[in-house]
Parts: structure tokens; sequence; C-alpha cells
């Protein structure tokens, strides 16, 4: 190992950093002006032109806030909760693939930080850790509501993951791989997941919308019913980073759903663009692309937001129990009937 | 028809308890046409009105803050005979009459005048009758958008003549612009 490639992952690793950053930061003014225009508003515009500037006037209102803390027996888990929830929203962009490759300075760069072949096993853990953020948060706050906010996140995070881990094995049985590079591979020229594994979409985008706690299944911070859920008691950048953590989880499972069923950075043309216009430009592109579909779901949680009034908490729990990890099971087995098909007919002789 | 069957606005809707069907259940489908309703309302014209930028247009029959005139030499037309504080059914009008002197003729039209005349603006509600009962076209209720200023003193709402009556310079414009028609 030369130490050429320390610096390219380093540089790599800041970029990604600074994107998912500004992205997450970004996400705040997309949803408030989302909103306002689905109801017919305008949204923040005094902050610089348009309102582009009101992520940093947000920010710097959140750090000059009074930093008020309740009279917990927990102070260090009242100080670990936030910490958790923001470090694992940030750990799952290492494994994403942004784009193919570079090839600068008479050598290969490989967008992505690091390719491990466990890279969705990865995904999933980090995923599932992220979960303690909230736990711990509303644990150590010592107030009940927090605590039943903390309780309920808990019981829905872990239900959906058992769908939405199921849903993707059948989507592991057709790739044959955990890589998420080499998933991105596979799907060139068109052949996205989407189209051969629709049902396994449909079961992960519910999913992924119960793990990132957006409505319809944000009941952990129901205003109506729990105050602010479980950052009731936190102030100042500490609800902040909770805030912030929502929404880079967001980005980082809208970038799964892309890499993962809509193709990645392939775009349709990708490999004649190689041939006729040089590897960088076509990955550029292919960058550009991959975006594109990432704003594309941000969006889709947002308009999501505004049309889905919230589940009820035992309906919430039906949903996840009853109908989409029977489905996901009987999509595993469509699967492998599939896959065995020739098997199956060459094993009962036709 | 009888009246379980007719509908006077024309939006009456039989409820129907008839069992869902299996795609009905799924609510995928009620759920994808809800997503293209607030699609459309994405590309809506907005509501909003740009406060301090844009204002609202106000009603043609607007009327603003009280306004005590002056005829065309200057001079104040009230002669307190208080018919607008019989009038006002806010009782927010009061005044205290006084009799003209000699030297005073160029100030006020008639012998008696007003020596004080105080509006409670918290009181007033704007109606516009004082305004009608007025014999000696006196007090008007102006097209002005200055709205009464808020204030911690109830003392500051009580309006005096200082407040009402027209300025001078005003009705000395108004003067010019009459002669030049």
């Amino acid at each position: 190992m030369d130490s050429t490639i320390i610096i390219e992952k380093s540089v790599i690793i800041l970029v990604v950093f600074a994107i998912t950053m500004v992205m997450a930061m970004y996400s705040t003014l997309a949803e408030r002006k989302i909103a306002a225009w689905l109801q017919d508003r305008i949204g923040p515009n005094r902050a610089g032109k348009g309102g582009i500037l009101q992520p940093l006037a947000d920010g710097l209102k959140l750090f000059s806030k009074e930093e008020f803390e309740p009279n917990t027996p927990n102070k260090f888990l009242f100080y670990v909760g936030p910490a958790v929830a923001m470090s694992t929203a940030l750990m799952t962009s290492a494994v994403i693939p942004w784009g193919d490759k570079f090839h600068l300075f008479g050598r290969d760069i490989i967008l992505q930080a690091a390719d491990i072949d466990v890279a969705l096993l990865y995904f999933f853990g980090v995923v599932s850790v992220g979960v303690y953020g909230i736990i711990i948060g509303g644990w150590a706050s010592n107030n009940k509501f927090s605590l039943m906010s903390a309780v309920r996140a808990t019981s829905q995070m872990v239900s959906y993951e058992i769908a939405m881990g199921l849903s993707i094995i059948a989507l592991l049985m057709m790739t044959g791989t955990l890589s998420l590079r080499e998933i991105s591979l596979q799907q060139q020229g068109m052949h996205w997941n989407v189209f051969y594994q629709p049902l396994s979409f449909l079961i992960f985008l519910i999913c992924a919308f119960a793990e990132s706690n957006r409505t319809p299944f944000d009941l952990a911070e129901c205003e109506s019913e729990l105050i602010g859920g479980y950052h009731t008691e936190y102030s100042s950048m500490k609800m902040g980073f909770y805030l912030f953590a929502e929404y880079a989880n967001m980005f980082i499972s809208s970038t799964i759903l892309a890499v993962l069923f809509f193709g990645g950075y392939n775009y349709p043309g990708m490999s004649w663009a190689v041939e006729n216009w040089g590897v960088n430009l076509a990955n550029l592109i292919g960058i550009g692309v991959l975006f594109a579909k990432i704003c594309f779901f941000i969006f889709f949680y947002m308009w999501v937001r505004w049309t889905i009034p919230r589940f009820r908490y035992d309906q919430l729990m039906n949903l996840g129990w009853r109908i989409l990890i029977p489905l996901s099971i009987l999509n595993i087995m469509i699967t492998g009937i599939v896959i065995l098909r020739h098997e199956i007919i060459a094993f009962l002789g036709f | 028809m009888s009246i379980e069957t007719i509908s006077l606005s024309g939006r009456k809707k039989q409820v129907s308890n008839k069992e869902m069907t299996f795609l009905e259940r799924l609510y995928l489908v009620a759920i994808v046409k809800g997503l293209f309703i607030t699609l459309k309302h994405l590309f809506s014209r907005k509501v909003t009105i740009q406060y301090p930028e844009q204002v609202r247009t106000m009603s043609p029959v607007y009327r603003g803050q009280h306004m005590l005139k002056r005829d065309e030499q200057g001079r104040e037309n009230c002669t307190a005979c208080g018919l607008c504080a019989l009038s006002c059914p806010a009782e927010a009008i009061t005044m205290k009459a006084a009799e003209r002197k000699p030297n005073e003729k160029h100030l006020y039209r008639e012998e008696k005048y007003a020596e004080i005349y105080e509006i409670n603006m918290l009181r007033c509600i704007f109606c516009g009758l004082c305004e009608e009962a007025c014999p000696k076209d006196a007090i008007y209720l102006t097209t002005s958008k200055v709205l009464v200023p808020s204030s911690y003193e109830r003392e500051d709402f009580i309006f005096g003549k200082d407040k009402l009556v027209m300025p001078l310079e005003m009705a000395i414009k108004n003067t010019q612009l009459k002669n030049a028609n």
C-alpha cells in the first residue's frame, strides 16, 4: 500500500463528508420550501436570494441558543445520545459508490471511500446502531414523553428492520453479492433492479420511511401527543444534531435506494460516453446522475410527508409484522423459484 | 322525489359502507392519487402577499382615520353641534363647545366652534355614521392607510384636535387645486 492511496481515500472521505453535510443542511431548506409550495405558500425567502442562506441562519440561531439541561442522573448518556445519532448518520456514506472510477495521474481512482464486500451488511449494522441515539437520548432526558417516544421508536425500528432485511434478501439472491460497487456495476445499461424486483423495492421504500422516522411513520416525534418526542429536553446544538442526523439519514437512505434499485451512477448510454468522451467525463456525468436520483428521492420523502397523514401505532405494527414481513418472505420464495426454474423443471422431469 | 334523494346544494353524497376490495385495501392506488393532488399544488399560484413590499388592495369603500376639515379659507368647519357624538354607536366622540372671539374669524367658520374635540380610537369602530350625521361637512373618514399606532398607554389612543384637524398646508393645497380647476 503506497501513500498515494491514503491521500486519495482521505480526499474522497473529506469530499463525501462535506457533501453529506451540505446536502443535510440544504435538505432543511428544501423541506421548508417544498412544504410551503405544496401548501400554496412561498416559504422562507428573506435570508439571501430566495432564502438560499436560510440554513446558515438556522444553524447560527441554534448555536447561539441557551444550552439547557434537565436535572437528569444520566448526564453522560444525555451527551452521548446526539453524538451517536450524528456519527451513525455520517458513517454509512463510507460504502456508497459515488461513481465508477476516474483516470487521473496515470492511475484509476475508485470513487468510493471503502469498497468492502459486505457493504450492505455494514449499512444495516450502522443503521441499526442509529436507533441507540434515539433510545439513549429519550432515556437520559428523564422525561416521560421522551421515554414514550424512545420506546415507540425502538419497537418501530426493530420491527421494520426485519422487513427491510428480508426484502433485501430477494435482491441479494439475484445479484449474488453484498458489495454495493458490484451491485452498481451489474445494473449497467438500464438493467435496473427496480424492474426485476418491484415488490422488493416497494417494501424497502416503506421500511426506509419507517427507519428514518419520517411521516407517515413519525410516531416518535408526533407533536400532538409527545411534544417533541425524544428531543423534547434537548436545546441548542444538541437538538440541532438530532435534526441534522434525521436529514443526513434521509440523504443516506435516498442514496441506498438509488444505488440498490435505480442503477446508482449508471445512465443510459454510459458505455458509449466512456468510449467517446473518456472515463473522467462519463463518470462526472454519472455522479451528477446519481445526485439527481438522490434529490428525487429526498423530494419524494418530503412529497409523501405532505400527502399522507400519520399512522396510528397499531396500524403501524400491523403493517410491519402482518403485511410487509409475509410479503417479503413471499417475494423471496418467488425469486428462488424463478432463479431455480431450470433445475425445478429438470427435477420434475418435463 | 323524496327528501332523502334531493340535494339542494348539489354536493350531497350517499355514504356507502361496502367491503373494500383487495386493491382498495392496499391503499397504494389511493396514495398515488393523493400524491398527484399534492403535486398539482406544487405548481399552483401562490397566495402569499409579501407584506412590506406588497400591500393588499383596499376595498373602494374603505374607511380610515378621521379628519376634521377646513374650508377654502382655512377655517375649521366644525361648530360643535354634537350630532356626531350623538350618532356614534360606540360613544367614542366627546367635545366641548366655545364661542368664537372677534379676532378669531379667520380660524373658525361660524360663531361656535369645538374647543376640545376627542375621539377615543379604542372605542371607534370606523362605521362612518359621524360622517353621515355631520351637517357642516366637518368630519370625514379618510382613505388613509395609516393605522392607529400601538401604545402601552390608554391615553395615547384618545386623539385630540392636534391629530384630527386637517393640517393647514393641506387646506392651502386643496384651495390651490380648486382654483386651478
